[in-house]
């Protein structure tokens, strides 16, 4: 992407609220930010570590059930219960890093997958903390100062915000030291440990900044649905977060956020005409359907037929 | 200590079924080098299956089952040809992401056939349980431990002792020269896949008529399959047998002695624990088939 184009776009979304008809647009975008910011999370593991992580709504759930604790519980105002959403899921990503990566693909795939069901099961038993499957009502909208951000064009600048930091932190991230190493494990582990590459230390590193960027969106999704019940953990999250990564292009900087506004608006547009079931099923074939006909995602492909293609490495084949 | 016996008891009738799901699996695992995260879909579809040729179909129970195994093994058979054999050469991953669109395709596919309400399967067995000593059971309990019985027995003498077994234990050692010394290894694949999904819509009709059937129990199977594979390791049946039974009693006992909150939390424990100390399963030297 050109850096004017790049300009062009943050303006756009900066200005998207004073052109969006109604509130109900603001939500679907306000919705779009936040899975921009999981799907960018997943994209960590997936896209840069070659690991696929289906037990990622368990850190989106881990941030949303710390934020919604610590100010229902608590009485923490926002801010600091967002810190310690991120630094909780982050925590949860160090212990399930340094055990699991380990393992590598099906085996890690099924220990997170496993991780999430622990979690989710403890969520619903654990009542006197979490009130079990009823979950938590009347979870504080956040303020700022003294203004509250409880209407949705403020909520959606603190959305967006947070996509810009979760964005400049994967770019810091994958354009480092640190991300041609995660890249170059990806792409052949025993070469690259072989030169010197500290394959533990990487992975876990990758799977911590990814889980907190994960818990963020959690916390975010807790003040702005004011509601936390043990859904967060529902797989239907993971399962939508990795089409929209793989969808976006896996591994690449933009391709997750395409991904994240793509599928967050079509559902919605589709939903007049059919309902959430269909839209589920159309979800499982279309997740067939990407990994036949467009395999490398939508940005990769763009990247090809603009001639402009975003510094892409071929995607690791085991 | 009657306590105890009646919760192994029930932990062998769950877990004789729970072995049927793991063979499956582990056949589909180990050979195709496929991770099927839809299998626990298969699982669903024979209760469905069977569901509708009972309460709708008015048909005889066991030719109900008979055709939730034929359907489970046609669909799967299905899946292998259009799906999973263009994509042969890719990567693992790719392949389990098609399996895991697949799966979200059928259960919503369920949900939208049969609704969310859960269906309770009709069942011509007496409901007084047979008192033994100091245990009792259903006698649909006993029907089904013993028909899984029948079926794991069935499945190790197909692999054992049939040509087509011996092609799939030789394709699963080494798929190159078994193509070689002339094994269609696309008929195996097929074949290795209709019969794993087979056998997981046969678990599936046992387990219906016992508890409930609803769309999103595929979900649930799909883990303890897994667990159960990992349990025996890979690719290994006999090993997947110990391991359906020794999944079954441990979630009998853990909701018996603990907390029944968190019987399901025993599978994903198991998973976990194995996979990071024991990778290549309780039983098993090494990797390997039958």
């Amino acid at each position: 992407m050109t850096r004017t184009g790049g300009w062009l776009l943050v303006a756009g979304a900066l200005a998207l609220p004073l052109w969006l008809p109604s509130p109900y647009h603001l939500h679907v975008a306000i919705m779009a930010g936040i899975f921009g910011v999981l799907a960018m999370s997943l994209n960590l593991l997936l896209g840069y570590t070659g690991q696929l992580s289906l037990g990622h709504a368990a850190f989106f759930g881990i941030g949303a059930y710390t934020s919604a604790l610590l100010t229902l519980k608590l009485d923490w105002s926002f801010w600091p219960a967002l810190a310690a959403a991120v630094a909780v899921a982050g925590a949860a990503g160090f212990v399930i890093g340094r055990l699991a990566l380990k393992l590598r693909g099906a085996y890690f795939v099924l220990v997170t997958i496993s991780f999430a069901g622990v979690i989710s099961l403890v969520s619903v038993n654990w009542i006197e903390l979490t009130n079990g499957p009823l979950g938590l009502p009347g979870v504080p909208a956040p303020e700022l100062g003294p203004w509250s951000l409880r209407t949705k064009t403020a909520y959606y600048y603190l959305v967006l915000a947070a996509v810009g930091l979760s964005y400049l932190v994967c770019r810091r991230l994958v354009r480092s030291r640190i991300g041609r190493a995660l890249v170059a494990l990806r792409e052949n582990e025993p070469l690259a440990e072989s030169v010197g590459v500290d394959v533990t230390h990487y992975l876990v590193l990758a799977a911590v900044v990814s889980a907190a960027m994960a818990g963020l969106g959690g916390s975010l999704y807790a003040h702005y649905t004011r509601f936390v019940s043990p859904e967060v953990f529902l797989f239907t999250y993971t399962v939508t977060m990795v089409i929209m990564v793989v969808a976006g292009g896996k591994g690449t900087l933009a391709g997750p956020l395409v991904g994240a506004v793509l599928f967050t608006a079509l559902p919605e547009a589709l939903r007049a005409a059919a309902s959430w079931q269909w839209q589920m099923l159309a979800y499982g074939v279309l997740l067939v359907l990407l990994v036949f006909f467009l395999p490398r995602g939508i940005v990769p492909r763009l990247g090809v037929a603009l001639r402009r293609p975003e510094p892409v490495t071929p995607t690791a084949r085991r | 200590m009657a306590e105890l016996l009646q919760h192994l008891l029930n932990g062998l009738v769950l877990g004789g079924t729970y072995a049927l799901l793991g063979i499956g699996l582990t056949l589909i695992f180990g050979l195709m080098n496929v991770v099927n995260f839809a299998h626990g879909e298969f699982y669903a579809l024979g209760a469905y299956v069977s569901f509708a040729a009972l309460a709708l179909a008015g048909s005889d129970f066991f030719v109900a089952l008979l055709v939730a195994i034929v359907a489970g093994a046609a669909l799967g058979w299905l899946c292998e040809v259009a799906l999973l054999r263009p994509l042969r050469n890719e990567s693992i991953d790719t392949t389990m992401l098609v399996m895991i669109g697949v799966g979200i395709a059928m259960q919503n596919a369920e949900l939208l056939g049969w609704g969310g309400v859960a269906k309770s399967i009709p069942h011509p067995f007496p409901t007084a349980p047979l008192v033994l000593g100091p245990v009792a059971i259903a006698p649909l309990r006993l029907f089904v431990l013993v028909l899984a019985a029948g079926l794991i027995a069935a499945a190790w003498l197909l692999i054992q002792k049939t040509k087509l077994g011996r092609a799939m234990r030789a394709t699963f050692q080494d798929r190159d020269t078994a193509a070689l010394m002339g094994v269609s290894i696309g008929r195996i694949h097929a074949a290795t896949f209709a019969f794993g999904s087979g056998l997981a819509a046969a678990a599936g009709a046992l387990l219906g008529p016992i508890f409930l059937v609803y769309p999103s129990m595929g979900d649930l199977a799909s883990l303890k399959a897994f667990s159960v594979v990992i349990l025996g390791g890979l690719g290994n049946l006999p090993g997947a047998t110990l391991g359906g039974l020794l999944l079954g009693i441990a979630e009998e006992l853990g909701a018996g002695y603990i907390s029944s909150g968190y019987r399901d939390a025993i599978g994903f424990v198991i998973i976990i624990l194995v996979l990071l100390f024991r990778p290549s399963g309780l039983f098993a030297r090494q990797e390997r088939i039958a």
